[in-house]
């Protein structure tokens, strides 16, 4: 081993230049990068590029997993799988009964807000998504998800499993998105506690199974158990998607601020297939435009200024419905249509029935995997 | 001999990186060390020529795409570490496997730290002690790792 490296001797040594020089160009060239990645988007091709020549890694890593579902799935016994059909069957029984009423109450919600006609549900178009790699240290959450460009994902897209908001993607490549938890240490999921209406932000722990709300006073209306869905503020999630659930409250006497914690409804860390959404943009309780919002996604904490990210630049013709109010400097879904937007928990007719639209489009998917 | 090492220096990269990138459960993942670095430090030092800085700041530039939350950080910290290495190949080289495993171990925590500075300027301070657990794993590793990486060389030549 040692004759390897000295064999060629001095000659080739002075060919390639000495370390001091080429250590001065390649670190030159990263500090470069790291600038123009930080500060601009010049760098989205080359990230485009990398992305797609990582992922035949990515699936070479993952490939044990998927084979080894795949095994498990396919020697599935014959009552076992019965068993699970009559379960769906049930159960998709019964969201069709739920979602019966739907249109009525879509429609008389609408009448009641003096709409003229009752509005569409705000997810526009759904896809599945495999997940092909999963980080979960307490540093990063992310995933990598089978889907890219080719699919029409786009940066700054919200994924969403059956029973809750999962995250965003951040990085998009051609057959690759990575999406970023909401519960990476990075990510700020903007939130209203379901019961009281009260906003606030959630932010992720580094730890699947629990979200931090570190923004309420002491005196703040929450309780163990209280429900969060996403208030639309943010510009990536549209309005009243479940986020979350209240587990535990502490109040501190000597401490203003009270330290609350939630555990995402979302199955962060069991999920093999997710949801990514497209919404609608006409819709009032749409997420503002990629365009006005992926700005700030770089850094990863868009969501930290809820105010900044959707109110500078707001193309006049995303959001037609609003333009009666005053140029608002928070247009949320609620203050668009209602003049109290705190004391009305009932959210818009769509967003309210999606998720179990959601469930019910996802069921006979997911739910094999949860025996 | 450069076409050979060339080709063995990128397989073991790859499954470097794959071991990198392979999903562990959380605690296995803090003690997980970074096998990536280990490969390039093993070639900067056993054949400084074949891998070197060019090699280092290429694997890094990988790694920021896998796990880096700007592109270059891993790049850089692995092309200084690679200068280093590849400056004192011949001192680290004719040392016993303790010894390099000390070296490996500096080389480690040189690369965290500046990891960790370049995390800071970039806005995504993690400031957790778990960080740094794996510059241990690391050192502790190298000697099997580098009599992995010597057999594969030394069965060639």
């Amino acid at each position: 081993v040692a004759a390897f490296g000295t064999g060629a001797g001095r000659p080739l040594a002075g060919r390639s230049g000495s370390p001091g020089f080429s250590f001065t160009l390649f670190a030159l060239l990263s500090v470069v990068v790291m600038y123009l990645d930080q500060r601009g988007h010049y760098l989205e091709q080359v990230r485009y590029v990398l992305q797609a020549t990582a992922y035949p890694v990515q699936l070479a890593v993952s490939s044990p997993a998927a084979a080894w579902r795949w095994l498990k799935e396919s020697v599935q016994s014959r009552e076992a799988l019965q068993a699970e059909n009559t379960r769906l069957r049930a159960q998709q029984r019964d969201l069709e009964v739920r979602s019966m009423r739907y249109e009525a109450l879509a429609r008389e919600n609408g009448d009641l807000r003096g709409l003229r006609a009752a509005l569409p549900p705000v997810a526009d178009r759904w896809l599945p998504a495999e997940i092909v790699n999963i980080q979960l240290s307490s540093l990063r959450q992310r995933l990598l998800l089978d889907r890219g460009v080719v699919n029409g994902v786009f940066k700054g897209q919200a994924v969403l499993d059956d029973k809750g908001l999962i995250g965003q993607t951040t990085h998009v490549g051609p057959w690759s998105a990575e999406v970023i938890l909401i519960t990476d240490p990075e990510h700020a999921v903007p939130v209203r506690i379901e019961r009281t209406g009260l906003r606030t932000i959630a932010v992720g722990s580094g730890d699947t199974t629990s979200l931090a709300l570190p923004y309420l006073p002491a005196n703040a209306d929450i309780k163990t158990g209280d429900l969060l869905v996403t208030s639309g503020l943010g510009g990536v999630f549209p309005e009243g998607y479940p986020v979350a659930r209240v587990t535990e409250v502490h109040r501190d006497a000597v401490q203003p601020l009270a330290q609350v914690r939630a555990a995402p409804l979302a199955h962060l860390d069991t999920d093999s297939e997710v949801m990514l959404v497209w919404f609608r943009a006409d819709h009032p309780a749409a997420p503002a435009p990629p365009t006005a919002a992926g700005g700030d996604l770089k850094s990863g904490s868009a969501v930290m200024q809820p105010q900044a990210a959707p109110s500078k630049p707001r193309p006049p013709a995303q959001n037609a419905p609003a333009p009666q109010s005053t140029p608002a400097p928070k247009p949320t879904p609620q203050q668009q249509t209602t003049r109290a937007p705190r004391s009305v928990p009932v959210p818009l007719p769509g967003a309210t029935a999606d998720p179990a639209e959601a469930a019910k489009s996802t069921a006979p998917a997911a739910e094999p995997r949860q025996p | 001999m450069t076409v050979d090492s060339r080709g063995r220096l990128l397989l073991s990269a790859l499954v470097a990186l794959i071991l990198t990138v392979i999903p562990l459960p959380p605690w296995l993942d803090v003690l997980r060390p970074a096998f990536l670095v280990l490969a390039v430090l093993y070639w900067s030092v056993n054949a400084p020529r074949a891998g070197g800085i060019a090699f280092g700041f290429f694997a890094g530039l990988m790694l920021d795409v896998f796990q880096g939350p700007v592109l270059g950080e891993h790049a850089l910290a692995l092309a200084l570490v690679t200068y280093i290495a590849v400056r004192e190949h011949q001192r680290i080289r004719s040392k016993p496997a303790i010894q390099q495993a000390l070296f490996v171990l500096m080389a480690l925590i040189v690369y965290e730290v500046v990891l960790f500075m370049i995390d800071g300027w970039t806005g995504h301070p993690v400031v957790s002690p778990l960080r740094w657990v794996h510059t241990l794993t690391g050192a502790l590793i190298w000697p099997a790792a580098a009599a992995i990486l010597a057999y594969g060389a030394g069965r060639r030549a």
